[in-house]
C-alpha cells in the first residue's frame, strides 16, 4: 500500500546516509555503564555494573531484538544510545562516525530516538499530542507552522486522524493511541534508528498486534532500523531479524532470529526459551527450567556470570569469563560459553 | 539498628552547628549597639571599652562565634546584660516551665485528637464525622493568643473560676503539683492544646478513613474479622504516620507557647525571649533562641528514631 | 494503512484542560463557595475602605473610650482610645490580609525557584540548597519569625521580610520533591533525548506540571501566615501603632478585657473568621484537584 510522499524534511532534522547500505548503522563496542551506589559516609564506594562490556552491531534496515530478564541491562543499553545514561567506557559508532570524535551527542540524537514503555508517563499531560510531537522539531529550530504541519502529517501516518486527535491531551487517548503518539513523537526527529524499549509490553494483545503492524509499515515507508527490546519472546520472534540475549549486563548470545529459536547454543538462552509454556497439550511443560533470581549486579559472580544457575557449570566456569565465539563455524551466530570454546577446559568442549 | 541511630546522630551535628550560626548571626546583625541598654549615659570612653571587652564585643565576629559555641558546648552561655546572672541558669529554668506547659498541652491535645479523629474516620460521612471535622477545622484556624484572651474573658473575668496570669502563688521559683498551682496551668495548657489537637484530629481521621477503604480491610472482613480485630489492624497501620504528625506538632507546642506565655504571663522561655528582645539583652537572647532551637532539633531526632524503630520501612539518610 | 479505532474516547470529547474540571467541582461545594464569598467581601472591604463612608480610624475621643457594641454611631463599639471599632476593623483588614498574603506570594516565587533548581539539577546543587533549607527548617516557625523580627525590629517591611524567610523553606521542600518526581518521568527523558536545553525542558515540561501542587500547598500556608503576622504585631514586633491591624489591636485592647471584653475580643474574631474561610477554601480546592479525570 503506498503512502503519500512525505513533505520535504526541514533542514535541521534527520541525519543523511553516509556509509551506504553495507555499513552497519550502529556499531557498539565494549559499552560499559556503572552507576555509583549511594552509600553513607562510612561505606565503601560500590557500583551497579548495569552494562559491562557489551558489543554488537545493527545493520541498516534490520530489526535487532534484545531479550533478557529484568535487570539484565537491556534498558540501560538502550538509554546509552540516546545519551540518557552515562557511558563509563566503550565506543558508539553511528554510520561510521564515532560519538565523541566526529559525532556530537546532539547529532547522535538526530539519528537515534527512543520510544518508552509507559505510554502515559511518556507524554506531558499538559501538552496536546500535536504539541508533544512538534516539540522536538521546534527545539531544533523548525518554525512553529512547519512543526505543526510535520506533526499533522505524522499523526496521519500513525493512524490518528489529525482533525480529531491533534488537539487532544494524553488522558483523552487510550493506551494504544498514546503509544502511537509516542512513536510519532520519536519519528518527528526523522531518526534512522528507532529504539523501542518494551514499547508494546503494556498493551492489550489486540492493540499490541495493531501497533506491531504499524511499526512494520513505518519501517518500510521511512527506511528505519529498529532496536527492539522486549521480554516477550514470541513478539521478538515475529518482528526481529536478529536477536541478542543479555544476562546481568553482558551479551551471552547473538544471532539470526530463526537460528536462535531453533538452535540455541547458550544454556541461558535455552532456559529462557524453554520457559515459554508449551502450546502443545500433549507436551506440557512440567519442570521450570530456570530457578531462583538473577544475582546482584553490584556483586556479580566471578567468571561466567551465569554459572551459579547453570546446569552445566564446572570449575572453569567460575574461574574465567567466556568470550563471544562463533557457534558451529557460523560467524553470524555468537555465544559466550565455555562449552562451545574448543580447549577451554570444560568437559563438553572440543579439544583445541 | 544501632548503627542507624549513630549515623542519624552524626548527621544532626552539622544542622546543630548551622542553627547556632543562624542564632548568632540574627542577633549580631541587628542594628543598634548591644551595650546601649546597660551603659549609663555619662560613661567615659574608657569605661565603654572595659565593658565591651568584658562581654567580648571587641573581638572580630568569627572569633566571637567560635568562643560562644565553645563555651556553650560546656554549658556556659555568658551573662545576661540586664541582670548579670548566668544565662544558662535562667534559660534552663524558663525552659523547664515551658516544657511543663507544652507537656500538659500535649497530654490534653494528643489523646483527644487521636481518639476523636479515629471515631470520625471510623464513622465517616455521618454526623459524628461532620461534627468532629468542623471542630478540627475550627481548632486549626484559631489564633491561639486570641483563644487565650477569650478563655480568660470567660473563665477569669466573667466566671472568676480560674486565674488569668502567672504560675502560682510563689511565682515561678516555687512550683508544687497542688491545686493552687495547677489552677494556673489549666487555661494556658488548654489554649495551647487546641491547634495541635485539630491538626491531629484531621490527620488521624484521614488516615483511618483511608485505611478502612483499602482492599486488605475488605479481605480481613471477608475472613470474618469483626470490630475489635479490624480496629487493631487499622491502629497498627495508622500509627507511624500519626506519630510523625504528633512529632511535628510538638514543634508547634514549643513555638506556640511563646505567644501563650505572653498572654498568661507564664514564666517560660517565650516570656524570657520577649523580655530579652525588648531589652536588647544579647547574651540572653542568643542563649534562649539557641536552647529552644536545639531542643526542637533533639525532639525531631527523637521522633525520627522512634518512627524508624516502629516502622522499619522508614530509613532516611 | 487502516485507521485506528480503539475504544476509549470519552463522552465529553472536547473536555479541555484540567482546570476546567477543577472549577466545575469547586462550584458544587457549598462550604467552599460561602467561604470564598466571605473572603471576597473582606477583601473588597479592605480595598475600598476609604470610600465606604466609615468614621476616621485614627480619630479618637476620650469620652467615647471602650463604648460597648451597639452604641449609636459606633456599631461595633469603640477602642481604648475612643476610635470607632467598625472602621478600625475594616481598615485593619488591609494590613492583616496584606501581611498574610504578601509573604506567601514572595516565598512562593523564591521557594519555587530554589526547589526547581535543586530538584532538576540534583547532585551538589541540590545538596547545598536542601541542607541550607534544613537548617532553617530546624527552627519552629514561630520562634524563627520572632527571632528575625526581634533582630530587625518592628515595622511592616521588616515583618514582611521575616515572614517571607520563614515560609521559603517549606515551599522549597515541596517544590524540590515535586520537581524531582516529575524529572524522573519518561516524558522528561524524551525531551532530553530530543536535545532540548535544560532551561527549555523546565519551561515547557516541568513548570506546568509542578506549579499546581506547589500552589495548593502555598494557599494552605496563607492562614498560618496571617495568624503569625498578627501574632508578631500582638507581641509588638510587627505593625506599629497607630496603624490599625487586627493583631496590634488585640495587643492594645488586652487590658480592656476587664472593662469591655467583647470589644476587646473582636479583632481576634476577625482573624479567626478569615483563617477559617481560608482553610475551608483551601481544603475544597485540594479535594477538587485530587480527582483524576
Amino acid at each position: 500500500m503506498s503512502v503519500n510522499e512525505a513533505p520535504p524534511t526541514p533542514a535541521p532534522l534527520g541525519l543523511p546516509d553516509v556509509g551506504g547500505p553495507r555499513q552497519p548503522l550502529l556499531d557498539a563496542a565494549g559499552l560499559t555503564c556503572h552507576f555509583p551506589v549511594r552509600g553513607g559516609p562510612f561505606t565503601a564506594r560500590r557500583v551497579v555494573r548495569a552494562v559491562d562490556g557489551v558489543s554488537f552491531s545493527v545493520g541498516k534496515g534490520e530489526v535487532l531484538g534484545v531479550v533478557g530478564e529484568s535487570g539484565c541491562g537491556k534498558s540501560t543499553t538502550a538509554r546509552l544510545m540516546v545519551g540518557l545514561a552515562p557511558l563509563t567506557a566503550g565506543k558508539i559508532v553511528f554510520d561510521g562516525r564515532q560519538l565523541g570524535e566526529d559525532l556530537t551527542l546532539t547529532a547522535l540524537r538526530l539519528g537515534a530516538q527512543m520510544v518508552f514503555q509507559d505510554s502515559y508517563a511518556s507524554l506531558n499531560p499538559r501538552l496536546t499530542i500535536e504539541d508533544s510531537i512538534a516539540f522536538g522539531p521546534r527545539v531544533r529550530g523548525v518554525s512553529p507552522a512547519d512543526a505543526r504541519a510535520l506533526a499533522h502529517d505524522l499523526l496521519k501516518r500513525i493512524g490518528l486522524d489529525p482533525a480529531r486527535f491533534a488537539g487532544r491531551y494524553p488522558h483523552e487517548l487510550s493506551g494504544g493511541q498514546r503509544q502511537r503518539a509516542n512513536i510519532g513523537r520519536a519519528l518527528a526527529m526523522k531518526p534512522r534508528l528507532l529504539i523501542l524499549d518494551e514499547a508494546v509490553s503494556a498493551l492489550d494483545k489486540s492493540v499490541e498486534a495493531q501497533v506491531l503492524n504499524l511499526l512494520a509499515d513505518l519501517k518500510a515507508d521511512h527506511d528505519l532500523t529498529y532496536l527492539f527490546i522486549s521480554h516477550d519472546l514470541t513478539v521478538v520472534r515475529y518482528i526481529a531479524d536478529r536477536v541478542m540475549v543479555m544476562y546481568l549486563g553482558e551479551v551471552v548470545e547473538i544471532g539470526p532470529a530463526e537460528t536462535l529459536y531453533r538452535n540455541r547454543a547458550h544454556p541461558y538462552t535455552d532456559a529462557l526459551f524453554a520457559a515459554m509454556p508449551s502450546m502443545d497439550p500433549d507436551n506440557r511443560t512440567q519442570t521450570p527450567p530456570l530457578t531462583g533470581d538473577p544475582p546482584n549486579p553490584i556483586d556479580p559472580p566471578a567468571g561466567c556470570r551465569f554459572h551459579t544457575r547453570c546446569a552445566f557449570a564446572e570449575s572453569v566456569c567460575g574461574a574465567r569469563e567466556p568470550a563471544l565465539a562463533a557457534v558451529a563455524g557460523d560467524a553470524a551466530h555468537l555465544a559466550a560459553c565455555h562449552m562451545l570454546e574448543p580447549g577451554s577446559g570444560h568437559s563438553k568442549a572440543r579439544a583445541a | 539498628m544501632l548503627a542507624y541511630f549513630a549515623r542519624r546522630l552524626i548527621q544532626v551535628l552539622p544542622v546543630a552547628l548551622g542553627v547556632s550560626l543562624i542564632c548568632f548571626m540574627l542577633v549580631h546583625l541587628a542594628p543598634g549597639d548591644p551595650l546601649v541598654a546597660v551603659m549609663p549615659i555619662d560613661a567615659t570612653a574608657e569605661q565603654e571599652q572595659e565593658m565591651r571587652a568584658a562581654y567580648g564585643f571587641d573581638r572580630p565576629l568569627p572569633v566571637q562565634f567560635g568562643l560562644w559555641v565553645w563555651n556553650a558546648a560546656s554549658g556556659d552561655l555568658g551573662r545576661s546584660i540586664a541582670t548579670g546572672r548566668p544565662v544558662a541558669g535562667e534559660v534552663m529554668r524558663a525552659v523547664g516551665n515551658t516544657l511543663m506547659l507544652a507537656a500538659s498541652a500535649a497530654m490534653i491535645g494528643f489523646p483527644l485528637g487521636v481518639a476523636l479523629g479515629f471515631v470520625a474516620g471510623y464513622f465517616r460521612d455521618t454526623w459524628i464525622d461532620r461534627g468532629v471535622t468542623a471542630l478540627a477545622i475550627g481548632g486549626v484556624s484559631t489564633p491561639n493568643y486570641w483563644l487565650g484572651m477569650v478563655l480568660v474573658i470567660i473563665f477569669s473575668v466573667q466566671l472568676g473560676w480560674l486565674p488569668s496570669m502567672g504560675a502560682g502563688p510563689g511565682g515561678s521559683g516555687d512550683w508544687r503539683w497542688d491545686i493552687a498551682h495547677m489552677r494556673h496551668l489549666v487555661l494556658p495548657a488548654v489554649t495551647l492544646a487546641v491547634v495541635p489537637m485539630g491538626v491531629v484530629m484531621r490527620t488521624v481521621r484521614a488516615l483511618v478513613a483511608d485505611i478502612l477503604s483499602m482492599d486488605f480491610v475488605e479481605a480481613l472482613r471477608a475472613k470474618g474479622l469483626t470490630g475489635r480485630g479490624v480496629l487493631t489492624h487499622v491502629a497498627r497501620n495508622a500509627a507511624p504516620t500519626a506519630l510523625s504528625v504528633i512529632g511535628l506538632q510538638m514543634g508547634y507546642l514549643l513555638g506556640g507557647s511563646i505567644l501563650i506565655e505572653t498572654v498568661f504571663n507564664w514564666p517560660g522561655a517565650g516570656f524570657l525571649l520577649s523580655n530579652a528582645i525588648f531589652q536588647r539583652d544579647l547574651p540572653l537572647l542568643q542563649g534562649t533562641i539557641l536552647v529552644l532551637a536545639l531542643f526542637f532539633v533533639a525532639l525531631n531526632l527523637a521522633v525520627d528514631l522512634l518512627q524508624s524503630a516502629i516502622d522499619p520501612r522508614i530509613k532516611r539518610g | 494503512m487502516a485507521a485506528v479505532t480503539d475504544f476509549a474516547v470519552p463522552s465529553e470529547a472536547r473536555a479541555r484542560g484540567y482546570w476546567a474540571g477543577v472549577w466545575r467541582r469547586l462550584r458544587r461545594d457549598p462550604a467552599a463557595l460561602v467561604c470564598a464569598g466571605v473572603l471576597l467581601a473582606l477583601a473588597l472591604g479592605a480595598i475600598f475602605a476609604p470610600w465606604l463612608g466609615l468614621a476616621d480610624p485614627y480619630q479618637g475621643s476620650m469620652i467615647r473610650r471602650l463604648k460597648p457594641i451597639g452604641t449609636p454611631g459606633h456599631l461595633l463599639g469603640a477602642d481604648e482610645l475612643g476610635r470607632d471599632m467598625l472602621a478600625r476593623l475594616i481598615y485593619g483588614g488591609r494590613l492583616t490580609l496584606f501581611l498574610g498574603i504578601a509573604p506567601v506570594v514572595c516565598a512562593f516565587v523564591i521557594g519555587t525557584t530554589l526547589g526547581l533548581v535543586a530538584g532538576y539539577l540534583g547532585g551538589v546543587v541540590n545538596a547545598v540548597i536542601m541542607r541550607t533549607t534544613d537548617v532553617f527548617f530546624a527552627f519552629p516557625s514561630v520562634l524563627l519569625a520572632i527571632a528575625i523580627s526581634g533582630a530587625l525590629g518592628a515595622g511592616i517591611v521588616n515583618s514582611l521580610v521575616s515572614l517571607t524567610i520563614v515560609f521559603i523553606p517549606p515551599i522549597a521542600r515541596v517544590a524540590e520533591s515535586v520537581t524531582a518526581s516529575v524529572r524522573a518521568l519518561d516524558y522528561v527523558d524524551a525531551a532530553r533525548a530530543s536535545g532540548a536545553s535544560g532551561f527549555t525542558i523546565v519551561r515547557v515540561h516541568v513548570l506546568g506540571n509542578v506549579l499546581g501542587p506547589i500552589f495548593v500547598y502555598a494557599t494552605s500556608l496563607t492562614s498560618v501566615a496571617m495568624i503569625l503576622a498578627a501574632g508578631l504585631s500582638f507581641l509588638g514586633l510587627g505593625v506599629r501603632p497607630p496603624e490599625p491591624e487586627w493583631g496590634l489591636m488585640l495587643n492594645t485592647l488586652r487590658t480592656a478585657i476587664y472593662v469591655n471584653p467583647w470589644v476587646a475580643a473582636l479583632p481576634g474574631a476577625m482573624i479567626f473568621l478569615t483563617s477559617l474561610c481560608l482553610n475551608i477554601l483551601s481544603d475544597g480546592l485540594r479535594s477538587a484537584m485530587n480527582v483524576r479525570q
